[in-house]
């Protein structure tokens, strides 16, 4: 099976400080892994990588084929593949909830007004929130706003999702909707690498494991072996503090 | 009745009445000796009745200063301008002096004020002399363009009125034209109308422009370029090419770091210099690109104050979409951006509109400048007061509609609840 994402001996500093060491991860279409690792091992700027909200400085990054390098146009064509969902949800405030679904698929894939919200409407019903299409992002609850964010993203029709810690910034009660419309996403067959917490999610959902520390992948793993028969010491360390 | 008692609600039956009359007296003591030149309490020793208003008025406002009275009106009233001694006392100040200043205002502005006439004589009155304003009227609003001519001007204004009054009514989709329409077609025709020179029309020179309708020539012209070129600078200062960087920075300390009077000079002076023999630019679109690119800096500067408020996640999220440099700012950065500035805008053009008079240092006269002009008529010596009255009230209500529609608009824009 082909690779649709692959990095190779990728580094990368802040000043001096490096954030990723050597980082070499593959990732096969309709794969889902899962990241996790104590915060500042660097997990979130691994992803962001991928889309290349971060800059690399060694090491080559593939996406789907094409090399992420400084050509603008390839920049571009990558991020419209790609989604991405952040933990602050980044809904623009100005724009109702679909124009915020509409507005990408329009003015960058080009498509007809009404392609695009007939679009936009399915994914919202998807995530379930299609009763609050024509509301503003501040009207919507924690839960709704991250789940109309996923929807957005849905709406670029991307091969891979990205998902930075989505249900941090969340009340409890409100991260098993978005959870809940993580699974289905999964289970309808997309391509995921989601940085998170929820070790409930990780094992219904991965398919690998992978757990970072200080910019450095400790373990890849298969997440039932992860769980059942972590081999690193620090892994275990780190899963028996959160399990 | 003893006065050492603390006013409460025991003894509220006897106290606020009692209050209430001792302020009502001193009111009206002052009233009447402000209107009517007539002292109520004038059989009282000189000093004490000079300071009686004063006196009772504290006392009143003491007696009636109780507190959770039950009377929702006294409550509001003891809350907001009777809390305690200090704020009774600039109460009773600020009353006195409102109640002191409306006569001798209403004598200057209205009562002793003339009105009828056309010449300095027939000002008999203490008060101002209308008559200036009246007799000078057409030149405070045309300047020196010829009378048979004026026509132009008022057609020039009145389709602008038109058009924007129809814009207001017409659906989203046509307004889009409508806003096309007055920004790259109608400058170019408004100022062909009022310049002439073709089309049957006679030619008038730009100096010959002035008074209220150049005001507003110059406001709107500056208003529309000095804000693109603001907001591409204030981009501009925040790429990440250097050339572009340094040079916007450049641009906006240059152009903040010079007075406005000395830009105007160097336009109108220095800038001629330097053309090659021949080439000749007229003076007022001199001055036009010389307050433009001046007021643009401020308002680069203002504009960079929002896209910085913009948190780092909008850029992200715009980006992470497929967005480009331009798509980002022109659908999510911008419509973000200036609705946070919008006070500052105003401010800026504000600004903007009460600079003009200073174009008067190229000999360019606008309101303010006819007006200095005319008072220093030899029949009409005297009559400053009048015209810059005038002039400061014309302003004021310029000032103040754009400042309620940067209001309205910011009403209208906001979303976030």
């Amino acid at each position: 099976m082909g690779k649709i994402i692959e990095l190779k001996k990728v580094n990368k500093w802040f000043d001096k400080f490096q954030v990723l060491k050597d980082i070499d991860l593959e990732v096969a279409p309709q794969e889902r892994i899962v990241i996790c690792g104590p915060s500042g091992s660097g997990k979130s700027t691994l992803i962001r990588c991928i889309n290349r909200l971060e800059e690399h400085q060694e090491g080559n990054i593939i996406v789907d084929g094409t090399e992420l390098a400084e050509n603008t146009k390839n920049i571009e064509k990558i991020r419209a593949e790609v989604g991405m969902v952040f933990q602050q949800f980044n809904l623009f405030p100005h724009l109702s909830i679909l124009d915020n679904c509409t507005l990408a698929p329009i003015w960058v894939k080009k498509l007809p007004k009404k392609e695009a919200e007939e679009i936009a409407m399915k994914n919202l019903t998807r995530v379930q929130i299609d009763d609050q299409a024509l509301k503003f992002p501040g009207q919507l609850s924690g839960g709704q706003q991250q789940r109309a964010a996923i929807a957005r993203a849905l709406c670029m029709e991307p091969k891979i999702m990205l998902f930075d810690e989505p249900t941090s910034a969340l009340d409890p009660e409100m991260i098993k909707e978005v959870l809940d419309v993580m699974v289905d996403l999964a289970k309808g067959g997309m391509t995921m690498i989601v940085v998170t917490h929820e070790m409930g999610f990780a094992k219904e959902v991965a398919d690998y494991m992978i757990f970072m520390d200080e910019g450095k992948i400790v373990e890849r793993a298969k997440t039932k072996e992860f769980f059942e028969n972590p081999k690193s010491d620090r892994t275990k360390l780190f899963l028996s503090q959160i399990l | 009745m003893n006065f050492i008692v603390k006013p409460s609600r025991e003894n509220i039956k006897t106290y606020v009445p009692i209050g209430l009359l001792l302020v009502s007296i001193s009111l009206i003591d002052v009233f009447f000796n402000a209107f009517f030149d007539f002292n109520l309490i004038g059989f009282l020793p000189s000093q004490l009745s000079y300071f009686s208003p004063l006196i009772l008025g504290f006392i009143g406002f003491y007696l009636i200063r109780i507190e959770f009275s039950g009377i929702r009106s006294l409550d509001i009233l003891n809350k907001n301008i009777n809390s305690n001694n200090f704020n009774a006392l600039l109460t009773l100040f600020t009353i006195f002096i409102i109640i002191k200043s409306i006569p001798p205002m209403l004598n200057w502005f209205i009562l002793d004020a003339n009105f009828i006439g056309n010449s300095k004589d027939d000002c008999t009155g203490d008060g101002a002399c209308w008559v200036f304003i009246k007799v000078w009227f057409n030149r405070f609003m045309y300047g020196l363009y010829p009378n048979a001519e004026q026509w132009r001007i008022n057609t020039a204004f009145l389709t602008l009125f038109v058009i924007v009054g129809i814009s207001f009514f017409v659906s989203a989709k046509l307004k889009k034209y409508f806003i096309l329409f007055l920004v790259f077609v109608y400058p170019f025709f408004g100022i062909k109308l009022i310049s002439g020179g073709s089309f049957g029309l006679e030619y008038v020179e730009s100096a010959a422009w002035g008074g209220l309708s150049l005001t507003f020539i110059i406001s709107a012209f500056a208003i529309l370029f000095c804000f693109p070129i603001g907001v591409f600078l204030a981009l501009g200062r925040r790429s990440s090419l250097p050339a572009i960087k340094y040079i916007s920075i450049g641009f906006i300390e240059l152009w903040r770091g010079v007075p406005l009077i000395t830009v105007l000079f160097m336009s109108a002076v220095m800038f001629p210099m330097f053309l090659p023999d021949g080439t000749f630019i007229d003076k007022l679109i001199r001055v036009l690109i010389a307050i433009t690119l001046f007021e643009a800096a401020y308002m680069a500067e203002v504009v960079r104050g929002g896209l910085q408020a913009l948190p780092k996640g909008q850029y992200e999220a715009a980006k992470s979409l497929g967005m480009g440099y331009w798509r980002m700012n022109v659908l999510i950065i911008l419509p973000q951006a200036l609705k946070l500035v919008i006070p500052g805008i105003a401010n800026t053009l504000l600004a903007l509109v009460k600079d003009t008079p200073l174009i008067f240092v190229v000999g360019l006269m606008e309101l303010a400048g006819m007006i200095g002009l005319a008072k220093t008529n030899p029949k009409w010596l005297g009559m400053a007061m009048e015209g810059y009255v005038f002039a400061g009230l014309v302003f004021w209500i310029i000032c103040y509609a754009m400042s309620r529609y940067s209001q309205n608009l910011e009403k209208k824009l906001s979303t976030e609840r």
